[in-house]
């Protein structure tokens, strides 16, 4: 029986050719080493993410999040659901919030969910996996199983919002959250603290509805990498990833820079670090090569 | 109750009453006291302003500007950073609370209509909604040709080596536009939310009422 097991969602980025589908690589692949397992909670849907909210509403909302906790109840009881989109995360744990603070919502949510014949009795715990590696594992049972430390490597730490912000992390400011930094220092690579943009919004969704507005604020994000002397940028949401890697063309062309660094999730760089190929650590999956890591993983793993 | 509270009550704001009832977190409108951090917190408010930051919002819904506010584009330059919930220091919701009144000027035909953002959300909503997954290269076609055929060829063409990027990284799949990911219980989903638009309607209509 593996360590930890939780009940798993993965979210529409996540899936076989989405936008976070390295992600979902990397993460297995962590998995697999730290012995944690991830069953996947069946038929889960979308969490409605924070930009459905015109047509939404409260009720619709929170009743998409109470599927899936209903179906993990059913397929997975007790066990923990651990999501790892930022905004998975935050959508589930608002609604868990919500619910369990009104009757009211809560009795509806009921009777929405018995005309797709599921039901609630226990609220379950939402954790992002972020959470899971540093409050049920630890940084000193994470660190134990570098093999090839990232020396050389200088990352910026882009926590990002809503990892962040309102719930984020246990213990951590929302001004300045250290555990990104932590978790560079812990693979063996250089952190920058003192990275001031690390809690700066990528621009959201607006960066498909009103690109010249979140491009403004990605351009701050990654500009302020390159002043730190930064080789990466590591986050741990899926939207911070993509608007942060694939408009940087675009910004180029709009702002006249010269950016081109690449953009990592923590989950691959500890897969490199534990000595995984760039094949397990979904390095394929950068649109902005992630040259240095790719000599990393080539690299005979010192036992 | 003394006469002025009595008068007082009657004669009560009406468009504030009228947020705090029918918009989500809408009651907390009250709590402002007008200190701006929201508004200094904000990333778009900062890159390039909103015409009303939400302070001069919920002092607006004080006021009963009920028209400027609800056909205001403002409340749609979230970004849902929740940057001015986590630092407003009378602690209100202040993201839900636009989100809230950017779903009720939708839901009574106010809000503009060519605003992006407010599209984008429909567009996302409906795609989600769907299938019970999101197909991440519908919703970007969706957006593309939001003006019409010639301005969404123009804008996929200005989003190629967006797209490329991501086909090549395997990260988009052409394949999505005849199909893509889906839930097996469709039909479950689908009756679920029309069972929770039904009860959040009659919810809405009995406060007007009562």
């Amino acid at each position: 029986m593996a360590k930890h097991e939780y009940a798993f969602y993965p979210g529409c980025s996540s899936q076989k050719g989405a936008s976070a589908s390295n992600y979902l690589t990397s993460v297995e692949s962590m998995c697999k080493t730290l012995d944690v397992k991830l069953t996947e909670i069946p038929d889960w849907n979308c969490c409605g993410a924070s930009i459905g909210y015109a047509e939404a509403g409260e009720l619709p909302r929170h009743v998409l999040n109470a599927r899936n906790f209903a179906l993990s109840e059913q397929h997975l009881p007790g066990q923990e659901i651990v999501a790892t989109c930022a905004a998975c995360w935050l959508g589930a744990r608002e609604t868990r919030e919500r619910l369990t603070h009104s009757d009211t919502l809560m009795a509806d949510t009921r009777e929405a969910l018995k005309e797709a014949g599921l039901t609630i009795n226990e609220m379950p715990n939402v954790r992002h996996m972020v959470e899971v590696l540093i409050e049920d594992l630890g940084f000193e049972e994470m660190a134990k199983h570098v093999v090839r430390p990232l020396e050389g490597v200088k990352i910026a730490g882009y926590v990002g919002c809503q990892t962040n912000r309102p719930f984020g992390v246990a213990g951590e400011s929302f001004e300045n959250p250290v555990y990104l930094d932590k978790m560079v220092e812990m693979v063996g690579a250089e952190s920058i603290p003192e990275y001031e943009q690390k809690v700066t919004c990528c621009g959201g969704a607006l960066a498909f509805s009103e690109p010249e507005k979140a491009q403004a604020q990605i351009k701050d994000i990654v500009e302020s990498a390159y002043d730190h002397g930064a080789d990466m940028i590591v986050t741990p949401c899926p939207l911070c990833q993509a608007n942060v890697e694939i408009y940087q063309g675009q910004i180029n062309k709009r702002y006249g820079t010269k950016f081109d660094i690449p953009v990592m999730y923590y989950s691959q760089l500890m897969v490199v670090a534990y000595g995984g190929s760039a094949k397990d650590a979904a390095l394929n999956g950068q649109v902005i090569k992630a040259r240095r890591l790719e000599e990393i993983a080539a690299k005979p793993v010192k036992r | 109750m003394s006469a002025n509270t009595a008068v007082a009550e009657k004669y009560r704001n009406n468009f504030l009453k009228e947020i705090e009832e029918q918009v989500e977190m809408g009651d907390w409108v009250k709590m402002c006291m007008q200190c701006g951090v929201c508004s200094g917190s904000c990333p778009t408010n900062f890159q390039s302003a909103w015409e009303h930051p939400p302070q001069e919002l919920f002092m607006m819904i004080r006021a009963g500007k009920r028209e400027e506010v609800l056909t205001s584009s403002s409340m749609w330059n979230c970004t849902s950073c929740y940057n001015c919930i986590v630092r407003c220091p009378r602690k209100l919701p202040i993201t839900h609370i636009m989100h809230g009144i950017a779903e009720y000027a939708h839901r009574l035909g106010m809000a503009p209509k060519m605003q992006p953002t407010r599209f984008f959300s429909g567009l996302f909503w409906k795609n989600c909604t769907h299938t019970g997954r999101v197909n991440e290269l519908k919703l970007s076609m969706g957006l593309y040709f939001k003006d019409g055929f010639v301005q969404g060829i123009k804008n996929g063409m200005a989003m190629q080596s967006v797209a490329l990027g991501l086909v090549k990284a395997k990260r988009l799949n052409v394949m999505e536009l005849f199909g893509g990911h889906k839930c097996k219980d469709q039909k479950g989903v689908h009756a679920m939310l029309k069972k929770a638009y039904e009860i959040e309607r009659s919810r809405k209509t009995a406060k007007m009422a009562g």
